[in-house]
């Protein structure tokens, strides 16, 4: 019962909350499209324009909501835990998806620019599964944010 | 952990399914912003059939399993004025979407036809992925998620 318990909280953590959810699905949001975009770019009659969407998509609004989930998820934890010695293990699966999914992001980020700049497609693929393998980690933290395990 | 936390994580999930494609409809307006290429709608519109999946996906498990945890748990009530009004705005949520998704469908399907016979420009999608009737759905379904978003963090009444 922890997250149900968890899910009323006193209001002065509600904006650090809105800007670390909001921040959360549009990164949610971008990766998937750009993954989608990347892996069904030769299926296309333009693939060097869904690799640049792709691309785009990543280092436009991917980048810049990580920031944003990133910051949110520091604004509520300091609020939240700022005295606690000890984190609940949803913190900790919180806190290694968001740092290494924000590797993963960037160099994903990396390769699809590479990729879209130079046409090449195996590349544009790597930048798919970089992005898709942070993304499932994004979802185990969803899950953990939203169940709370102890 | 509870079965009521499974359930909270799993409407936390349809969420984020919903939202992240509402994300994707948004990245397929601006990319194709006033384009008249039927290759780069029909290019886009495999984007549009994912985000159309995790729409179902997230407008069914938000509202099963919300409902669900406003019956199960004695915190909340189904009848508290946040949950109707999330409720509300749901509807509203599902009904301008769907406006949407009509406009963008038809212009997808127009891309996929035209782009099968060769041709290679086409005002009509131009204007459907410009400032059309679609694109103002769109933008109102957005308006309304991030108003449900917002319902649903601050709970106001609670």
């Amino acid at each position: 019962m922890t997250g149900v318990i968890a899910a009323i909280r006193p209001d002065e953590w509600n904006v650090p909350l809105l800007v670390h959810v909001l921040g959360a699905m549009i990164l949610v949001g971008a990766v998937m499209t750009a993954v989608v975009a990347q892996l069904s770019a030769d299926a296309t009659a333009v693939p060097a324009r869904m690799r640049s969407v792709a691309f785009r998509t990543l280092l436009f609004l991917g980048i810049p909501s990580w920031f944003a989930m990133a910051a949110g998820a520091q604004w509520i934890y300091d609020k939240e835990f700022g005295d606690v010695e000890e984190d609940p293990a949803w913190i900790g699966i919180g806190f290694i998806t968001r740092e290494l999914g924000g590797l993963l992001l960037l160099i994903a980020t990396i390769c699809a620019g590479i990729a879209s700049r130079k046409n090449k497609s195996g590349l544009a693929k790597a930048s798919a599964i970089l992005a898709a393998i942070a993304l499932i980690g994004w979802v185990v933290a969803i899950w953990a944010m939203g169940a709370k395990p102890d | 952990m509870s079965l009521d936390d499974w359930i909270l994580s799993l409407h936390v999930l349809s969420a984020f399914a919903l939202v992240a494609a509402e994300v994707a409809f948004t990245i397929m307006v601006v990319s194709l912003w006033r384009s008249d290429s039927p290759a780069r709608v029909a290019g886009m519109m495999r984007v549009a059939k994912v985000g159309a999946l995790m729409v179902m996906i997230g407008i069914s498990g938000t509202l099963i399993f919300g409902i669900w945890l406003a019956i199960s748990l004695d915190a909340y009530q189904l009848w508290d004025g946040w949950v109707i009004a999330a409720l509300i705005l749901w509807a509203l949520g599902g009904f301008l979407g769907q406006k949407s998704g009509e406009g963008y469908t038809a212009g997808g399907e127009l891309a996929e036809k035209l782009s099968a016979e060769g041709v290679t420009s086409s005002p009509e999608l131009a204007e459907t992925f410009g400032a059309s009737r679609a694109f103002w759905f769109h933008n109102a379904t957005l308006i309304v998620v991030l108003l449900i978003l917002i319902v649903m963090i601050w709970k106001p009444g609670a």
